[in-house]
């Protein structure tokens, strides 16, 4: 499948790599489709808690959009690259509707979900349950370690330009970090020391939006 | 002399101690006394340095002098609030005067955020007689459990500076606050203490809604107001008054004490280091604003106090009342906006009775001028404007609600009726009272709640919170007063550097290494960001940028604006300065002036960019609607435009494609249909809806202090909005963000009004520079993003650049 126009396609350890300008990672060589920090089940976590009620929406937003890409890349395979609950009761609590959703999505393809610091532990929604997961050069987990050729989420990156800030990809010689893909989901300037120290000096930060924008990642 | 009555009796110990310092008892004074003993509720309407403050606390002071029979029983009697906690400490300050010189057998303190939490312990386990403190603070007071054994016997309420509250959602807040204490305390007056203001029946209605007396205090002599002469004329557009500080300094050497009052705070700063600049005798003058830190402001506030200051450079955060006795001065720079506000600065000088208030306007730019000329001839009429207050907002009764849940359960009936006794909510419908009931308890959302979407429950008719925790978190969240998110500013040191004060993220979000800005008064030297402080090395001599602050942002009044308009009318203009009847003149030269019956609409290139001004004098809600409609129909042209500022007067559009007919963006069936849609996406409507969302505790107000320590668990209010108008378009917090643009921002009702009256007759003219009249609109504060292909483009272009120059693209 030809690659949209919106999208920014690059190379990582050998594999051509797409960028969507949703957030997620398409890699049509393996037909996979991957991404991070969906944090379903935010809004019923903070209720739990006796916190705010925030619109018990994000769950609903968040299948929407994972549906159109899955539609649009119609993937073998899918990874969720970990916090893709926002806890392990928010993964039990999930409603009738948005269970049947997942189902649907999952049907007749290799859903892994990787383990998060969010949701560390087996849900019980199928699919395959991963602390990592290698594909040939490629290894998808949670948080970044400074392993090659590794793709990771956790740290939500976004980046700032023309005034508004925007969720980001950020790359490197060596390593993708995904944006978060949840809706309910903020994030962390890329000027935080932690990912400045994580990513090489030439890395870039291409931004999601109406399209995947490619820009060098802003220093401190 | 004064009939004395038994309702004006004054206890001989208290008139002796009036006698001994040469004073008389005014009459106001002895009225709300009268009212005390009437126990009847009181406005006083008087101007500064009446003696109204006394005038509120004489009847407390009567009901303790030992004379008058035995003393009140212990515990709080009268509670006093005010909009500062600066003003509560000056007034205790001058309180204790004649409680200790009288020998009265009454306590009283003080009790604010600063106040530490042993003495507030104290103050909740034995309340004194008297409680100086803040809306916010007694917002707090009243969640807590004992409020009512704290409150039982309280006697009177006394609210200082209510007109200044009453601007704000503070004011709703408190008024339901005191419907609260009324409960609590059956027998309580409420007394409310105003400057002069233009409708004070409806300023008493919204204190007590049942029947409060209005007393006037004699006015004082008009006061000696002019424009200040200057050998510069003004600049045809430029803020900030900067080209008349010689002959400023002029007038501060010769007077006691000046207060230099700009509109923005960083006007103020600007001014500052340019007065020093030329300051060429170092009169000793000192700036006040309030992004400056805590340790600095009061650094002045003590010089002043103690006669060091010749001068104060400051802002509105000086509005309000401290009594600094010497101010013989009042410098206004830059236009008043609005009379009310004007005469009240003025009152800062001389708090003498009877002598009169002397102040100069200068205007900072020419079209201020014409603003300022406006501003005089409505002193002199004594006419003062001001907008009607709409009915309180929903948002802050949400907030109330909890409130009311961390101190004690409820039933709605009871509830329903205390707010209604709070004056503006005295026409609340019981179905708008249960539907945030509703918001509170559940979130009130359409999808089908949980039992854990559950934040107050239901049972044996009482409503009470469903986790009693959850109380602290609410308490944390009480106020609602909304902070532009903003970092502090700190030297770099290796010790954690002095404090200098804040700037708006926004605009720390623009800085790199390298770049100077200025803040209290000196240049610094942006280094680094550490932990969400922006550390700074001091740099002087640099030219800097100018840092934005979220200074509070003044409208021109509808009578000002209208003054203005006719004053355009004029063939000639005699009464105004030469080089402004000039400029006047040739604008009507190169373009045109507006008229009452035309829309006159301009359109050239600037600065790289295409510009659209609109002169609708409809007022800047009106004017701003009206530019978020016509840069909807701009977006849909093809037009690309990026954002905007509205003035009352105009609108000021700017983008990538020029407009050459903008007949078509002005068809008002077109622009009635986009108001309905475009309204809900725009950033002015995010901005109101995060400010409904925090204060009627959708999201807690601690997020932000999360996202400082640099957390990604937060996330923007603007996905709450968008998800909400997705999922959920008849949700509680919508409707009242609408309700607030439709009284705040959106007057869609003067849009139809201008664009009737105009009746298509639409002057467009291509011009190939700025004219004369839109140069202050490049200077006003407030730009709103417009997001749309013009944006996209820009951001697709400066990647771009920056891949480019990184050579890798």
């Amino acid at each position: 499948m030809p690659s949209p126009m919106t999208a920014y396609a690059f190379l990582l350890a050998k594999a051509d790599l797409i960028a969507l300008p949703s957030g997620a990672l398409h890699w049509p060589a393996q037909q996979t489709l991957c991404v991070s920090d969906l944090h379903l089940g935010k809004s019923g976590r903070m209720a739990r808690r006796g916190g705010s009620l925030l619109p018990p929406y994000e769950v609903r937003a968040t299948l929407e959009k994972l549906d159109a890409d899955i539609d649009r890349t119609k993937p073998a395979r899918v990874i969720c690259l970990g916090d893709s609950f926002d806890d392990l009761a928010a993964a039990g609590e999930l409603e009738d509707h948005a269970r049947l959703w997942l189902a649907r999505l999952m049907a007749g393809r290799d859903w892994v979900w990787i383990e998060g610091n969010h949701d560390a532990g087996p849900v019980e929604i199928g699919g395959t349950h991963r602390a990592d997961l290698t594909l040939g050069p490629l290894t998808f987990r949670h948080i970044a370690t400074p392993a090659i050729g590794e793709i990771s989420g956790h740290y939500h990156p976004k980046a700032r330009l023309g005034g508004t800030a925007r969720p980001c990809f950020l790359l490197d010689a060596d390593r993708l970090i995904l944006p978060a893909y949840g809706h309910y989901t903020g994030g962390l300037r890329v000027e935080d020391p932690v990912l400045q120290t994580l990513m090489q000096p030439q890395a870039l930060a291409i931004l999601t939006g109406p399209r995947a924008t490619p820009m060098p990642m802003p220093r401190r | 002399m004064e009939r004395v009555t038994p309702a004006t009796f004054i206890p001989p110990e208290i008139g002796d101690w009036f006698d001994a310092r040469g004073w008389r008892v005014r009459r106001h004074q002895l009225e709300m006394l009268a009212m005390a003993r009437a126990g009847r509720d009181a406005l006083l309407v008087a101007d500064t340095g009446a003696g109204k403050t006394l005038a509120g606390f004489l009847p407390t002071l009567c009901d303790f002098a030992p004379s008058a029979g035995p003393a009140p029983p212990d515990g709080l009697h009268t509670l006093y609030i005010s909009p500062l906690k600066a003003l509560a400490q000056d007034v205790k300050r001058n309180l204790l005067t004649p409680i200790e010189e009288i020998g009265l057998p009454i306590r009283v303190e003080t009790r604010s955020g600063d106040t530490p939490s042993d003495r507030k312990k104290r103050q909740r386990e034995r309340p004194p007689h008297i409680l100086l403190t803040t809306p916010e603070s007694l917002a707090l007071l009243l969640s807590y459990e004992d409020a009512p054994r704290i409150f039982a016997g309280l006697q009177r309420v006394i609210v200082d500076e209510i007109h200044a509250l009453a601007d704000s959602k503070r004011g709703d807040q408190l008024m339901l606050c005191l419907s609260r204490l009324e409960t609590l305390s059956p027998g309580l007056r409420r007394v409310g203490l105003s400057a002069t203001v233009e409708d004070p029946p409806a300023l008493a209605r919204f204190l007590s809604p049942t029947g409060c007396a209005i007393l006037t205090a004699d006015p004082g002599p008009n006061p000696d107001i002019a424009m200040l002469e200057t050998e510069a004329p003004p600049p045809w557009s430029g803020g900030g008054g900067r080209y008349a500080i010689p002959a400023i300094l002029e007038q501060v050497k010769r007077h006691t004490t000046t207060l230099i009052f700009h509109n923005t705070r960083a006007q103020a700063e600007l001014f500052f280091r340019d007065l020093w600049l030329q300051n060429e005798d170092s009169l000793p003058i000192g700036i006040h604003h309030g992004s400056l830190s805590r340790e600095q402001r009061e650094r002045v506030e003590t010089a002043m106090t103690e006669g060091k200051l010749r001068a104060i450079v400051c802002t509105g955060s000086l509005d309000l009342g401290i009594d600094w006795g010497d101010v013989d001065l009042v410098i206004q720079v830059g236009a008043p906006k609005n009379v009310k506000r004007l005469v009240q600065r003025i009152g800062r000088a001389n708090h003498r009775y009877n002598a009169p208030s002397k102040a100069l306007l200068v205007p900072a730019n020419r079209f201020e001028v014409v603003e300022c000329h406006a501003a005089l001839d409505a002193v002199r009429d004594h006419t003062l404007d001001g907008e009607p207050r709409g009915p309180g907002p929903k948002d802050v009764l949400c907030q109330h609600i909890l409130l009311v849940a961390c101190s004690a359960p409820f039933t709605a009936d009871a509830l329903y009726a205390e707010v209604s006794r709070a004056g503006p909510y005295a026409d609340l419908t019981r179905r708008d009272f249960d539907a945030c009931l509703d918001f509170v308890a559940t979130g009130g959302y359409a999808l089908a709640a949980y039992d854990r979407w559950q934040r107050l429950q239901h049972t044996n008719g009482l409503w009470h919170l469903r986790d009693p925790r959850a109380a602290a978190v609410i308490r944390q969240n009480l106020g609602t007063i909304i902070d532009t998110e903003t970092l502090k500013v700190r030297l770099k040191s290796r010790f954690g550097g002095t404090p200098l004060g804040e700037v708006e993220e926004a605009f720390a979000a623009t800085l790199t290494p390298g770049d100077t800005f200025l803040i209290g008064g000196e240049v610094v030297r942006y280094e680094s960001l550490r932990e969400m402080t922006v550390e700074v090395t001091r740099q002087p001599g640099r030219e800097p940028k100018v840092a934005t602050f979220n200074g509070t942002k003044f409208a021109t009044s509808t009578m000002l604006t209208e003054r203005i308009l006719t004053m355009f009318q004029q063939k000639t203009w005699p009464d105004l300065p030469a080089h402004t009847a000039e400029w006047l003149a040739l604008q009507r030269e190169v373009s045109r002036l507006p008229q009452p019956d035309r829309l006159l609409v301009e359109s050239f290139p600037h600065d790289g960019r295409e510009h659209l001004a609109i002169y609708g004098f409809a007022g800047r809600n009106a004017m701003q609607t009206l530019a978020l409609l016509i840069t909807k129909r701009m977006e849909e042209a093809g037009l690309a435009p990026l954002g905007f500022v509205a003035t009352d007067y105009a609108t000021l559009i700017w983008g990538l494609e020029p407009v050459t007919d903008p007949a078509p963006l002005f068809e008002l069936d077109a622009l009635r249909d986009g108001l309905e849609g475009w309204l809900g996406g725009n950033a002015v409507m995010k901005r109101t809806f995060r400010a409904t969302a925090i204060i009627a505790g959708l999201i807690e107000r601690s997020h932000q202090g999360r996202r400082k320590s640099g957390r990604q668990a937060t996330f923007s209010t603007d996905i709450l909005y968008d998800t909400l108008r997705k999922y959920d378009p008849d949700h509680l917090l919508l409707r009242v963000t609408r309700e607030e643009a439709e009284r705040g921002l959106v007057d869609f009702s003067r849009i139809e009004d201008m664009l009737a009256r105009v009746q298509g007759r639409i002057d467009c003219l291509r011009l190939t520079r700025v004219t004369p009249l839109a140069a202050p609109l490049f200077l006003e504060p407030s730009k709103i993003p417009v997001q749309g292909q013009g944006r996209e483009r820009l951001v697709a272009e400066a990647a771009e650049r920056l891949m480019r120059d990184a050579g890798l693209a």
